[in-house]
């Protein structure tokens, strides 16, 4: 929808910094059949890319069954082959994010304690308003200290209105009082910034369920989409966290924060296989304007760098 | 916690333990399964194959061949192996005279780092020393007023008179990026404020940032050099993934870490990272982050923690925190009262309590050993706690004393104060009056009560543990269940 940047460069401008940075040598792509050792390899990458064994061992069965259908052959070049298998596993999904026909747009943010959620919602903030849509932010996160003067720091910034409710509030009232102003004021989006909560909290995540229900049932179709906050550093309890939140709250997309260190964030691909996540922005900065449309080849591409 | 990677190698080694004498082969074989584990709980691949390398060597070594129990003796070499890859334990903070000891916090963004100042903050102020904690995160917008309060509440509701002291330059913060270097300033006017303040420790709290990030780094190694800290402390999230190598060997580099935090441990993450961070290091693990309040900052032992990864449960940790709430005092006033069979229900009220600041009931049961798997998936129901304390509030003073008084209408009374029903009511009194028995007994009935103590104890129904209704059955033998509570209710009626 051409609302974010989609510069793939981004991914590989950032990645050149990373091999200067930590002295790493690209090593040449591996050749040749599929041996031992270029398993190994394979097998090597994935895991630093936190693709994690179960869905690696997955790939590398698929790797298998094709070299034994004699889908490619020994002359080729193994990777470059996988490399095209999982781009073309992770294009088939639609990534834009779904707009209400009229009326506001309503996005849930939620994610673990410290994943990125307010950067990350300032981002798209940015974002909507460079576009020209007016945007509302509900600073539905009223249990960790200064999050609400976070949240309007923010606000203040990008020039865009906040609702905000007492420290130590119901945050479902803040959401509320945000989806009755978004409609009153002809909003076009509405942002939800929430609480970040471990999903083996339970209480939380019925609190976060309710928070959904509250917006459901003030706008048919709200929220029309709820993104997941993931770091690009989370390991293989993601797919617990994912698991968990898309049971609360039926997550439909995941924000890749935190994308411009030297993490892969391969946790996605097991994410989107076994739960069907997609994921639909990343977030390579700290700056407003540091969020992009995932791009499936560059992430691939990367992922596969030593 | 590490629930997940016990389970996993749990399977693995108890495939091993049904084989009877093993080879080589089934070492190098169980190894593949433990390898797995290991990976799923996020230990970096480099880190599990040298791991797996040494276990095998080890297991060679001693000749397990001829072991008749192999799986336990592989048991015994992993845990080993474990416990010496996380330790040595090192829980201590060096603090120097004169005062004050400089602590610097560091990490990525989202480690945790504000709340784990909060934390450090209230752990030295149970042990009596004064803190002051400053704010030299001048980057996220509110982190000065985050940490702000983090620092106030500590100071009003931490344990213990030492004082907690807060210091801020709020008028240095600016957009992301555009002030670095001015963290310098303020952390050097911190310490400066602390030495004339006298107080013990300092803790700086510095920005979050990315290890490659070459700028907000040099600042870092700019702070280090101008407070020259006494502990530099690396915050690392348990559930990070393979990165943790990365990124902790940047620091290190940089900053020569004396110790780590690992936060968000109350997770359900296997937290492997704990193995990778301490090899890239070589820094010792010093704390863990278990929970959203401040006192939840636990001591990290690995012997205890490669235990809890082969599921052996950590029942030492248990008893450190009952220590921990419930003074000598209280325990030897308690004491006294059930050698004499005069405990209340007030006391019972307090033992309910203190129980409660122990943690979450969950927590607790999760540190049992065997229990740990078992409570995966079970939702301990902490409401009915709070049932229980509201029918002990409705109750006059008078019954609280003397149980006893209570007949049908008080029961209704008290049923109706609580917002529970009578059976709640009567379930609480028997339970209680079990408890005052088998208190009597162990405590004054010389060695034949204790043992009827025990055994009354072992026919107890789980049932009767308040809360814990839907947890699995421990085993229980026997019906005696129905006469002994014939009886007890004669002895009621007697008593009246």
């Amino acid at each position: 929808m051409g609302l974010f940047a989609t510069t793939a460069g981004a991914i590989r401008r950032v990645l050149a910094r990373t091999r200067e940075v930590m002295g790493g040598s690209l090593g040449g792509p591996l050749s040749g059949p599929l041996s031992a050792e270029v398993i190994d390899e394979i097998e090597g990458r994935l895991m630093r890319a936190d693709v994690g064994p179960g869905a690696t061992t997955a790939i590398i069965d698929e790797l298998r069954a094709s070299h034994r259908a004699g889908r490619f052959t020994g002359a080729g070049d193994t990777i470059e082959f996988l490399k095209q298998r999982l781009k073309q596993r992770l294009q088939a999904v639609d990534r834009s994010l779904l707009m209400a026909p009229d009326g506001p747009t309503v996005i849930l943010m939620v994610g673990v304690n410290g994943s990125g959620k307010t950067t990350s919602l300032a981002k798209m903030a940015a974002s909507f308003r460079s576009r020209g849509q007016s945007v509302i932010i509900a600073a539905a996160d009223t249990y960790r200290a200064a999050a609400v003067s976070q949240l309007e720091i923010w606000a203040d910034r990008l020039d865009v209105d906040i609702v905000k409710g007492a420290a130590g509030g119901d945050p479902a009232a803040v959401v509320f009082d945000a989806v009755t102003a978004a409609r009153a004021r002809g909003i076009d989006v509405l942002l939800i910034d929430t609480a970040g909560r471990l999903h083996t909290q339970r209480n939380l995540m019925r609190q976060l369920t309710k928070i959904r229900g509250v917006a459901a049932k003030k706008i048919a179709g709200a929220p029309h989409e709820v993104l997941l906050v993931l770091d690009a550093t989370a390991g293989q309890n993601a797919i617990r966290q994912a698991e968990q939140f898309k049971a609360a709250v039926d997550v439909t997309g995941i924000f890749l924060a935190k994308l411009d260190g030297t993490a892969k964030g391969g946790i996605v691909v097991a994410i989107q296989d076994v739960l069907g996540i997609p994921v639909k922005l990343i977030g390579v900065g700290e700056t407003p304007d540091d969020v992009e449309t995932f791009e499936p080849d560059a992430f691939i591409e990367a992922m596969f760098e030593p | 916690m590490f629930e997940s990677l016990s389970q996993g190698l749990g399977s693995a080694l108890r495939n091993l333990s049904g084989r009877g004498r093993i080879s080589e082969d089934n070492v190098r074989e169980a190894m593949a399964e433990v390898r797995t584990a290991l990976l799923e709980a996020d230990v970096h691949v480099d880190v599990v194959s040298d791991f797996c390398e040494e276990v095998v060597a080890a297991a060679l070594g001693r000749e397990v061949t001829r072991s008749l129990k192999p799986g336990d003796e592989m048991i015994g070499i992993v845990h080993e192996r474990l416990t010496e890859l996380m330790g040595p334990v090192d829980s201590h903070i060096m603090l120097v005279e004169p005062v004050p000891t400089i602590v610097m916090m560091c990490g990525l963004q989202g480690s945790g780092k504000t709340t784990t100042c909060g934390k450090l903050a209230a752990y030295l102020k149970g042990r009596g020393k004064s803190v002051m904690v400053a704010a030299a995160d001048l980057q996220r917008p509110a982190a000065v007023e985050q940490l702000g309060i983090v620092t106030a509440q500590v100071d009003r509701e931490g344990r213990g008179s030492a004082k907690v002291h807060f210091y801020a330059e709020p008028e240095k913060c600016a957009e992301y990026g555009r002030v670095t270097g001015v963290a310098v300033g303020v952390c050097r006017r911190a310490v400066k404020a602390a030495r004339n303040a006298g107080v013990d420790v300092v803790i700086l709290d510095t920005a979050g940032r990315l290890h490659i990030d070459d700028a907000l780094m040099k600042e870092l190694e700019s702070v280090n050099r101008a407070v020259n800290p006494h502990q530099i402390y690396l915050i690392v999230d348990a559930m990070v993934g393979q990165d943790a190598v990365n990124s902790a060997k940047a620091f290190h580099e940089r900053l020569a870490v004396d110790g780590v935090i690992l936060t968000k441990f109350d997770s359900d993450t296997r937290g492997g990272a704990a193995l990778s961070v301490k090899r890239v290091t070589g820094a010792p693990i010093k704390f863990v982050g278990t929970g959203e309040r401040f006192e939840d900052l636990e001591e990290f032992h690995p012997q205890r923690m490669a235990g809890r990864i082969l599921g052996m449960g950590d029942v030492v940790g248990l008893v450190e925190r009952a220590q921990q709430e419930v003074s000598e005092d209280e325990a030897e006033r308690l004491a006294e009262k059930m050698a004499e069979g005069r405990l209340t229900m007030d006391d019972f009220l307090d033992q309910l309590r203190s129980m409660r600041r122990m943690g979450p009931m969950k927590q607790l049961l999760g540190m049992l050993p065997g229990v740990g798997a078992a409570m995966k998936d079970m939702d301990v129901d902490e409401k009915q706690l709070d049932r229980l304390e509201g029918i002990v509030h409705s109750m006059t003073s008078r019954e609280r004393e003397n149980i006893k008084l209570l007949n049908k209408s008080r029961v209704k009374r008290i049923a109706r104060g609580s917002g529970t029903s009578q059976g709640e009511v009567n379930k609480l009194t028997r339970q209680f009056e079990m408890l005052q028995k088998m208190t009597k007994q162990m405590a004054g009935g010389g060695m034949k009560g204790r043992i009827n103590a025990i055994r009354e104890l072992s026919k107890a129904d789980p049932s009767m543990i308040p809360g814990m209704s839907g947890m699995p059955s421990l085993g229980r033998r026997g019906t005696t269940k129905t006469t002994s509570l014939k009886r007890r209710f004669k002895q009621r009626k007697k008593g009246r």
